[in-house]
């Protein structure tokens, strides 16, 4: 791992008496795809939200480039659990959604999502809405508007947790075909655990609530990843970890 | 393109769509009619709806100039209580403590009875046409007010917190996230009020006017004549049926999305 770009150092956080997130540190580097394996509940997503500024943490340094994270200038591009796309702005409007809120001119950003759009297998949706496109195709334009935005830093949460098996498998051969030829440094948050053994070159499996790191995993697999027994190797150890470790059921 | 289809197809999904409503409305004409025909109820009393078409016509010069103040008095108080509405929903909205202060106020304004309060404001400000505006605005205020308020609440928290992320400031995030969201709402309100507003336009002008369907439909009354009554309120119904297919029409104008079927999924 080169120089960390993103470092959370005993984040901790709770919502009145329920401990969310017990004493969680972590570290991602440059060109890194690094995620955050844990059950439904652990808070993931209010990881993200800490990140992106919706909440602010109890204890604990968030660091970027080893300066703490402004409030006002977030090098994140976030891409919500579920797509978040508006139903009322048609699929290239959706996408460039963070140019517009940066001030960027319609056109301009326009002129810039659009050569894109084949890349993400969107090409002659442009003018479409949302309700119009498929499951997958809502999510790589939800993954088209996030990185668009050519933040330092991508954040996932579950981007494909609402897709049907088959769908899902073939985005996260996409994502990872996309994700090599562009590197871009990205954390992801799941409860899938191939999809993380798939995805990442490091997983922080976090433990059920209070969340909190009990494993780092690395994963020393070449590129392009497919589902075989190497894989399969690194997530039956995974599943019994989190299994085996005391949990209170929620 | 999935949403422009010939104009004759237009049209026989339209004719579809209304023939339902032809049949039970035309069935209830028949109805009256027979009984008004054949119970032997005098005119005078229960006049049929063939004499009541037959004198709206006779009368039609006169109706029409006394539509005209209606639908001034209905559009203009609405376009008013649209606007407060709108104005008093974005500071809510930006202001929250404000709910709690004026909320009640505004429940307390729809408890006030129309019977008492339009010949207050009639007595107060005259019989031209700014009480009738103040009325049709009383009484449509609140529920598009609702409407709107509900509306930005329906924002997805997830689109929200993107939006956020996206370091958009509160103001921005209300115009790209929460106005848009509330535009179903807002036009599920404007179809309730329409409805209101005609009929309070027609009451406050019965409280006290120099022409307008509410004094045409007293005049009418004092004079005996029930069928002219009656010629009042179908064109008063058929008024309002127009504004609501006025809002009908505004709401596929603006929101093109809502009428996408999911049968163009790839
Ligand atoms: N704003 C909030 N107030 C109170 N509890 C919350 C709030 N946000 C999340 N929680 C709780 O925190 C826990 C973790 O939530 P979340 O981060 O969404 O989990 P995950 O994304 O891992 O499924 C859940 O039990 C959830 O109910
Ligand atoms: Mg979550």
């Amino acid at each position: 791992m080169s120089a960390a770009r993103l470092e959370l150092r005993g984040i901790a956080k709770a919502f009145g008496d329920l401990q969310v997130l017990g004493e969680l540190s972590i570290a991602v580097g440059k060109g890194e795809f690094v995620s955050i394996l844990g059950p439904s509940g652990s808070g993931k997503s209010t990881i993200f939200k800490l990140l992106t500024g919706a909440l602010l943490p109890d204890a604990g340094a968030m660091l970027f480039d080893g300066a703490p994270l402004q409030p006002d200038h977030r090098p994140f591009a976030f891409m919500p659990q579920r797509d978040a796309l508006m139903d009322w702005r048609r699929i290239i409007d959706n996408t460039t959604l963070g140019l517009e809120v940066q001030g960027i001119g319609r056109m301009a950003a326009r002129r810039r999502v659009a050569p894109l759009f084949a890349e993400f297998g969107l090409a002659g949706f442009e003018q479409h809405y949302p309700a119009q496109l498929s499951g997958g195709m809502r999510q790589r334009a939800a993954l088209l508007r996030t990185v668009v935005q050519d933040k330092d830093m991508l954040l996932l949460d579950e981007p494909f947790g609402a897709l049907d098996a088959l769908t899902r498998a073939d985005m996260q051969r996409w994502l990872e075909t996309m994700w090599s030829r562009h590197g871009w440094t990205s954390l992801l948050v799941t409860h899938d655990v191939r999809e993380a053994v798939l995805l990442s070159d490091r997983i922080y499996v976090l433990s059920a609530r209070p969340g909190r790191i009990i494993a780092e995993v690395a994963v020393p697999l070449s590129r392009p990843r497919r589902t075989g027994a190497a894989v399969a190797a690194i997530e039956a150890g995974i599943l019994d970890l989190l299994l085996s470790t005391p949990t209170q059921r929620t | 393109m999935p949403f422009i289809r010939p104009v004759a197809a237009r049209a026989a999904t339209a004719f579809s769509r209304l023939w339902p409503a032809v049949l039970s409305v035309g069935g209830l004409f028949l109805l009256w009619e027979a009984y008004a025909q054949f119970s032997g109820i005098p005119p005078t009393t229960l006049p049929a709806p063939s004499r009541v078409l037959a004198q709206g016509a006779l009368h039609s010069q006169a109706l029409w100039d006394n539509t005209l103040p209606t639908i001034t008095a209905t559009v203009l108080g609405f376009a008013c209580s649209v606007s407060a509405a709108f104005v008093f929903s974005v500071l809510i909205d930006f202001f929250r403590p404000l709910r709690r202060a004026l909320l009640p106020v505004f429940v307390i304004s729809q408890t006030l009875p129309m019977i008492a309060i339009a010949p207050l404001v009639v007595l107060w400000f005259g019989f031209g046409l700014t009480p009738k505006i103040m009325l049709v605005a009383l009484v449509t205020f609140f529920p598009m007010l609702i409407a709107l308020l509900q509306g930005y609440a329906s924002t997805a928290d997830e689109i929200e917190q993107l939006v956020a992320s996206m370091g958009a400031p509160r103001w921005r995030i209300f115009l790209i996230a929460r106005l848009p969201s509330a535009l179903p709402f807002f036009f599920a309100g404007l179809r309730i009020s329409i409805t209101y507003a005609v009929v309070g336009a027609i009451f406050a002008e019965y409280a006290g006017a120099a022409k307008g369907l509410g004094i045409y439909i007293l005049n009418a009354k004092n004079n005996f004549r029930p069928d002219l009554v009656l010629a009042a309120v179908m064109v008063s119904a058929t008024l309002t049926l127009l504004l609501f297919g006025v809002t009908v029409l505004l709401q596929r104008l603006s929101m093109p999305w809502l009428r996408l079927s999911g049968s163009h999924k790839p």
